[in-house]
Formats: structure tokens, C-alpha cells, sequence
């Protein structure tokens, strides 16, 4: 049978903020570019992202400058940041911005008329460009009528299900529109993975549905390299109750417009774990912190901790967090001018993802290319709050340019009939096949086993549990059968895919978790406490053996010598303080 | 009027099933927790009972504008409607968006907002600006903000009368895109003159102004004060001012132009 068939020079996978921005780039440089995505253009999950854009534009603080960003993204990340994606970011991110207010953005202003930066987690310098608490709808807004008017094709609510390769190259891939269940095949010179993150595998998560780590899964699939799999970054705020809103972001704008956490007996307790920065600590010790008020018992009733701004004007908090004044108020009940709001550790954000080459996104399988929170290394072991808005723009620029390069040097290659078949045939099986396995209880089972063995607090016991208990899905996955066989926006038969994918990445997760034996960053161990010198110096690298059987390779940090001394610098300065 | 539920307990939800052709609506029972909202109830019910039902969501945080459907007969986001906020003693209809084209159940076909968001031409800056950084007022970044605020769940669409029961869609861009018009032509850098646009091609006088699109707004936005009326005015200024009329002069604004190529 025939299938609808499009032919592109460039092709990306995902229409959020890196997706975008890549399918632009990649546009300008003159590929023909086509962008497939999940949902209706404009859902993808960058619209939730709230705080901003760190950008060392030096608007607000004129210290500000390229060299202090990256000593805090290193920092943040505990050294274990790729040392040139960390710089690029640094040094593009203020272009980028800027850029995007030239397409239209819409930011807060200084009192001299420029964007205004707020402070932020772990940033020395206020650098967060923002508006409101909605800057990742400004952004995806500006980037989706930019792409829009950009020649680029749109294919909405299609689902990729497998990157289809003609040898050691990525020529292509396959998929289902969900409105009317047809199958769909592409072809691309280069095919850019910009599928975001995978918070789905855990219960509590701020990620919204989409986030099954696809790109992961196809990319490890295809041949592709993955690193820092282990480091998943729990956000320290999220709401906790009610129960149906549990793990809905809470900004840490918040905290960043003087919001103060105390537990259940009024202490404020970031005095015990980050004197110097208290609530504006990192992400993974605030979280850490948070957590273990609540398991030594001076949690709120809720489990969690309390977030107060009720101290603060209540107009400027309903003008700086006007989206925390509603989400409050009509979710829980709770005008947050006048009470506390009761918050806990959410999944939040993957550190980890495809490895690839910092200045142009390639992966090591020739045509596939990542970015964004789908690519990993920029971020190290922790991500600073504000840098993944940034992180999207310069390394999805970055990709959709280097992508339409190779587009340009290379003719189509063919879809081998063998690869295509087989793509078709998975699907199928999902509707028709002889399957028993449910789609929505194997997703459960899974983000029990995720929680459980190898959530925010990790050791080898409950890692080696975990472990056992994805490799016993293996199996149970090939017998995955939506429960209706109707082609039409048929759920089940989407999550029958994306239950295999986030078994692949739960794989990757707990067993990069077992192997790095210490803490750091998004990564904790009971068993192991401390930091450990060995592994302060290397990164997980992940690659297929062949199906879920995966090699996970101790691999040295990515260095620059040119970047030494500002790394140094930082350690010093943090030792002496 | 009805005693709002405290808590959980037993709710009933009549959820339209169907497609294009025919549809009806379905009675499912479950126990529902305390603080769930309709979108957590239609999910359960997807879970449990109904694997097929298809419904469109994503963020489930009331910031992508998905999970739009038509809530005890009114427009609603389903992830930001309390379960306990709705009558207790009657049972919670869930029906699709009635002025788009049904796909399956729940979800509609929105494509044609997307086609008309196509006509719209982007933010083009002045060709007089200095060069630097751009300079801009806070509040002129309040007042866009207000517009740009919009999570297109297109529900003030689905309730215009003019698309609902007029059926005008090639004549009138409806309210969602009057706010988008709305932010552009108040953008103080914005170089194009979009009054042709707003008055012919958008349809801006065929609103009269009934404010049900502001009604059913989830963020709030002021749709018919704050971007429908004023972007009228505009259209009257530019175009019926009699002092330009008398003297024959040019009607573009200052710093603006007309567009190239009509869109």
C-alpha cells in the first residue's frame, strides 16, 4: 500500500523551542525543512517554562559579562558540563535574545527601556530575561510565527516512530497522523531530534504528556551515543496538592522575587543546607533540601514544604507571577498574597541526552543531528534554572545550520523498502497484532518502578530492583496492543510507542544511576554521599548493543585548555568561600 | 444553585462520543479525589474504562491550551475546571468545541485558526529605528503582554457568533486573531500599517461586540475592550477622519507602511 510520502533536506522532529529555532535556522540557510511535531503547533512543553532566559546582557548588572555565565553554568552543573557547549552558551546567548526580539518577543522592561533580567538560581548576576511567568509562551509564540513565515512545512499531530537508516546514515523515518491514523514516511539529508525531555517516566512530574523521550529512544535506536542519562533534574517547587495538580510547576520566579521556604515549624531551613544562597541555592540542593524536611517529619500537611510571598506587595506579586496568582487560587484554593503555598520536588528536566558535536549538533550517526534538552552535555550534572531557554535558541540554531550544511553537501539517499516494512509492521502489531499488554498499566508499572527505585534519592539496592524489574517489561513490551484497533486519535495505539521509548530511557536512568557510584548534582545516592574524584572527571556514555542490551562507557569530561583558567578561577572562589 | 462538593466522592460525566457523523453523549461513573479537575476525570474514565475516548491535552497546567471542550455547555479548559466547582447534584456534560469540525469525540479540527494565524503578517520592525537595543516603554509592554498572554485554546472562537452560528470563517478572522492583530499594532516598533488587514481582509466590523469571546477567556484578556474596540477606532481614525479627508492627505501612519503583497 502506499503511503503519503515528503521528501525534505532538512527534517526536525519537534516543535518546541529547539525545534523551532532549528527548523528556522535550518530554513535560512536555504534547506528545504520540514517540521513534524507531536501536537498542534505552539503546545509543545517549552510553553511552560516560566522564570526566563538567562542571557549575560548585563541590562540590570553591568558586571555581567560571557565568562561569569559560564563559570556559573560549570558550577552549576558540578563540572561535569560539556566545557565548549557551556561557553557557546554563554557567549550566544545574548545574540539570541536579542534576535528574538527583533522577530517580536514582547519582554519586561529596565526602567531605561531595555529587557529587563531578573535574578535566578545559581546566576551571579540578575540575567534572566523574562516577561511575567510566561516566557516560554513569549518564546515559542515568537518562534512559531517566525517559522510560520519562514517556507518550513508543518506537519501536525504526526508521531515518529522510527528513524529509518540506508546503511550507517539516517535517511529518514516513520509515522502516524494521529487525527486519521495514516501512515506517513520522510526522507531528509539531515533529520534533527528536538523532542525534549522524558519527565512522563515519573508520576510527579511538571513535564506535560508529550515528553516520552522519543528522540532518546529513536536516536539510541538508530546507533546514536547518549550521556549523562543518570542526571534528572527535580525541580524544587512543585505544587503537591491537590493530588490531581501534584508535580504542576511551581517558578522558581517565585524564590527568584523573594519568595522564602520554611517548614512545618516556621524554620526557614535553607539556613541548614545553603547559608550563602539560601532559597536561591541550586535546583538539585533546594530540592535535596526540601525533600528531607519533609522525611524527618517538618513537612507541611500536604508533604511538602511552604513557599511564602505573602511579605511581598500583593500587586507586584499579581504583576510578576500573575500565572502562580491564578494557578493557586483557582487549583488549590490559595491566594498566595495573603497564605503560604505548600510545595515538593517535581521530574523536571533530563540533563542527560544525545551526545553530540557542541558546534553543530551532529550525533555520530551521519544525518541525525539532536538539540535541546533532547541533546545532553550542556548542562552537566545540574542545570541552572533559565538555561534551558537558552540552551534551546543557541544549540538549535546551531543544529538546524549545521544540519542544512550537510543537507547541502549530500543528494537524497532512499528509504530501504526492508527498514520500512518493518516500521510498519511495529505499528501495525500495535492495533492488530495478537498483544495482550495494555498501554496505560505498563505505563503505571513503569513510573512505579521509576519512583520507587530511582527517584530523586537513589542506592544500588533499589537501583538493582528497578533494573530488574524494566528488564522483566522487556519483554512484555514487544506484546503491547492498544486496546481499540480504530485508526482515529486512537490513545492507546500513540502510547504503546511511547511506552517502549521511556523503557529504553528508564534503562539508560537507572542503570547510569548504578554505575556512578557517588553524588552530584541531579544524581544522589544514599550509599554514596560524597562527591568521587574518579568520577568528578568522567561522563556516562550510553550506546545499543542491540535492543535494550546497552554499553554504558566512563568517558572523560570535554575540555578546553583555553577555558582552564576561568574553571579554576571558580573552584578557588568557591573553596574560599 | 447547587452546594459545590467539599471533597471527592461518586461523580457522573456525560461525555460525547462520535465523530463527524454521529455522536451521542455517554454516562460514566467513578470516585473522584479531592481537588480533581475534569480533564483528571475524563482521563481516569480513558484509563479505566473507555481506552478509546480520544481527547486532546498536553500541559495539563493550563498554559498550552489543548484540552479546550464545551463543560456543562460552556467553553472551558478541562485541566483548570475543578470537578467540585460544578453542581454536585447533576451529572457533568463534556462535549467537544461545537464550531470546529469534529474529529473523534473530544477533539476537533482547529487547522483552519492556523490557516488564518498564516494571513497575519509578523512583527516587521521600523525602517526608521536606531541602531542598539531596542527601546520600549513598560507599559507598552503591558498593554501587548495583556494580548500576547493568549495560550490559543480557541475557545473565544468557538463562542463568537459571527464562526458559531454565521458560519462566516472567510469573512471574519474571529477574536483570537483580533488580539494578535491587536498586539502588533500596538507594538511601537511594528513598521507595517495593518489597517486594511483589521478592517477588510480580518472583518473587524462584523463583531458586535457582545463580549461573549472576553466571557470565556481563561487568561483573562480583555478581548473586546482592550483589542476589538480599540482596533476599531484605529480603523475609523485612519479611514473616516475628516480633518485627512478635507486636506486629501496620505493615511499611513507615521513609521508605518502598507504591506508589500496583500496576504
Amino acid at each position: 500500500m502506499a503511503i503519503e510520502h515528503h521528501d525534505y533536506d532538512v527534517l526536525v522532529l519537534g516543535s518546541g523551542g529547539s525545534g523551532l529555532r532549528a527548523a528556522v535556522a535550518a530554513a535560512e540557510a536555504g534547506a528545504k525543512t520540514g517540521l513534524v511535531c507531536k501536537s498542534l503547533l505552539g503546545k509543545a512543553h517549552t510553553v511552560m517554562a516560566e522564570g526566563g532566559l538567562a542571557a549575560s546582557l548585563g541590562n540590570v548588572d553591568p558586571r555581567d559579562n560571557w565568562e561569569t555565565h559560564f563559570q556559573d553554568t560549570m558550577f552549576g552543573g558540578k563540572y561535569l558540563n560539556n566545557w565548549r557547549m557551556a561557553e557557546l552558551h554563554a557567549k550566544e546567548a545574548p545574540d539570541r535574545a536579542r534576535e528574538l526580539e527583533h522577530w517580536g518577543a514582547v519582554f519586561d522592561r529596565t526602567p531605561d527601556r531595555k529587557m529587563s533580567q531578573r535574578a535566578f538560581g545559581g546566576h551571579t548576576y540578575k540575567r534572566l530575561v523574562h516577561i511575567g511567568d510566561r516566557t516560554g509562551l513569549e518564546m515559542i509564540r515568537t518562534m512559531q510565527d517566525k517559522a510560520v513565515h519562514s517556507d518550513i512545512d508543518i506537519f501536525m499531530e504526526t508521531t515518529i516512530t522510527k528513524l529509518i537508516k540506508d546503511g550507517d546514515r539516517v535517511t529518514g523515518c516513520f509515522g502516524f497522523r494521529r487525527a486519521s491514523g495514516e501512515q506517513i514516511s520522510f526522507s531528509s539529508k539531515a533529520l534533527v531530534v528536538a523532542t525534549g525531555g522524558s519527565g512522563r517516566i515519573y508520576k510527579i512530574t511538571s513535564n506535560s504528556q508529550d515528553c516520552t523521550g522519543d528522540g532518546y529512544a529513536l536516536a539510541y535506536e538508530a546507533g546514536a551515543e547518549l550521556v549523562d542519562m543518570e542526571f534528572i533534574q527535580f525541580h524544587p517547587t512543585g505544587m503537591v496538592y491537590p493530588p490531581g495538580v501534584a508535580g504542576l510547576l511551581v517558578t522558581e520566579a517565585v524564590r527568584g522575587e523573594g519568595g522564602i521556604l520554611r517548614n512545618a515549624e516556621g524554620e526557614r531551613f535553607m539556613e541548614r543546607y545553603d547559608p550563602k544562597r539560601m532559597e536561591l541555592s541550586t535546583r538539585d540542593v533546594v530540592a535535596r533540601s526540601i525533600y528531607t524536611e519533609v522525611k524527618e517529619g517538618r513537612g507541611t500537611p500536604h508533604g511538602g514544604a511552604y513557599l511564602d510571598v505573602s511579605h511581598l506587595d500583593s500587586d507586584y506579586v499579581r504583576r510578576k507571577l500573575p500565572s502562580m496568582y491564578d494557578q493557586f487560587l483557582e487549583l488549590a484554593g490559595v491566594d498566595i498574597t495573603k497564605e503560604p503555598m505548600q510545595v515538593g520536588p517535581t521530574c523536571h528536566y533530563f540533563m542527560g541526552g544525545v551526545k553530540v558535536d557542541p558546534d553543530t549538533g551532529e550525533t555520530r550517526v551521519p544525518g541525525l543531528y539532536a538539540t535541546g534538552e533532547a541533546s545532553g552535555g550542556m548542562n552537566g550534572a545540574n542545570r541552572l534554572g533559565g538555561n534551558s531557554l537558552g540552551d534551546l535558541l543557541v544549540f538549535g540554531r546551531r543544529a538546524g545550520i549545521g544540519a542544512a550544511a550537510d543537507a547541502n553537501k549530500i543528494s537524497s539517499a532512499p528509504l530501504p523498502a526492508e527498514e520500512l516494512a518493518a516500521a510498519q509492521g511495529e505499528v501495525d502489531t500495535y492495533l492488530n497484532g495478537p498483544g495482550t499488554e495494555n498501554p496505560f498499566q505498563m505505563h503505571k508499572d513503569l513510573q512505579k518502578i521509576m519512583g520507587d527505585g530511582a527517584g530523586i534519592f537513589r542506592d544500588k539496592e533499589g537501583l538493582t530492583e528497578a533494573i530488574s524489574l524494566l528488564e522483566s517489561l522487556e519483554s512484555r513490551v514487544d506484546n503491547l496492543k492498544s486496546p481499540s484497533a480504530r485508526l482515529e486519535y486512537n490513545p492507546g495505539w500513540q502510547l504503546c510507542r511511547e511506552v517502549k521509548n521511556m523503557l529504553t530511557v528508564s534503562l539508560m536512568i537507572a542503570r547510569g544511576a548504578l554505575m556512578r557510584e557517588e553524588s552530584r548534582g541531579g544524581h544522589s545516592r544514599l550509599d554514596f554521599t560524597a562527591y568521587s574524584d574518579y568520577w568528578a572527571e568522567n561522563n556516562i556514555v550510553v550506546h545499543s548493543n542491540g535492543g535494550y542490551d546497552m554499553a554504558l562507557t566512563p568517558t572523560p569530561v570535554f575540555k578546553r585548555d583555553e577555558l582552564s583558567e576561568l574553571v579554576e578561577a571558580r573552584k578557588e572562589s568557591e573553596k574560599a568561600s | 444553585m447547587s452546594e459545590t462538593m467539599a471533597a471527592g466522592g461518586t461523580r457522573t460525566l456525560q461525555i460525547w462520543r462520535g465523530d463527524l457523523t454521529s455522536g451521542e453523549l455517554v454516562d460514566y461513573t467513578l470516585e473522584t479525589e479531592p481537588g480533581m479537575v475534569v480533564l483528571d476525570a475524563v482521563l481516569e474514565i480513558q484509563r479505566s474504562q473507555a481506552p478509546d475516548l480520544a481527547v486532546r491535552w498536553n500541559c495539563k497546567a493550563a498554559k498550552c491550551g489543548s484540552c479546550s471542550a464545551e463543560v456543562n455547555g460552556k467553553p472551558r479548559l478541562m485541566c483548570k475546571t475543578r470537578l467540585d466547582h460544578l453542581p454536585a447534584d447533576e451529572p457533568i456534560t463534556v462535549e467537544p468545541m461545537r464550531a470546529f469540525p469534529i474529529i473523534q469525540d473530544l477533539v476537533t479540527d482547529v487547522s483552519w485558526n492556523y490557516e488564518v494565524n498564516k494571513k497575519i503578517i509578523p512583527f516587521t520592525p521600523r525602517e526608521d529605528l536606531p541602531e542598539g537595543d531596542y527601546l520600549i516603554d513598560q507599559a507598552d509592554t503591558d498593554r501587548m503582554s495583556e494580548f500576547r498572554k493568549c495560550i490559543e485554546c480557541f475557545m473565544c472562537q468557538d463562542v463568537c457568533h459571527i464562526l458559531r452560528d454565521q458560519r462566516m470563517h472567510n469573512k471574519y478572522y474571529g477574536p483570537r486573531f483580533m488580539v494578535r492583530l491587536a498586539s502588533l499594532d500596538m507594538h511601537p516598533l511594528d513598521g507595517i500599517d495593518r489597517i486594511d488587514q483589521i478592517a477588510d481582509d480580518a472583518g473587524i466590523g462584523l463583531c458586535n461586540i457582545t463580549k461573549c469571546c472576553t466571557e470565556v477567556c481563561p487568561e483573562g484578556i480583555h478581548i473586546t475592550d482592550n483589542a476589538i474596540i480599540p482596533l476599531k477606532e484605529r480603523v475609523v481614525d485612519a479611514r473616516h477622519d475628516p480633518i485627512l479627508k478635507i486636506f486629501k492627505r496620505n493615511n499611513t501612519r507615521p513609521g508605518k507602511k502598507k504591506p508589500e503583497a496583500s496576504a
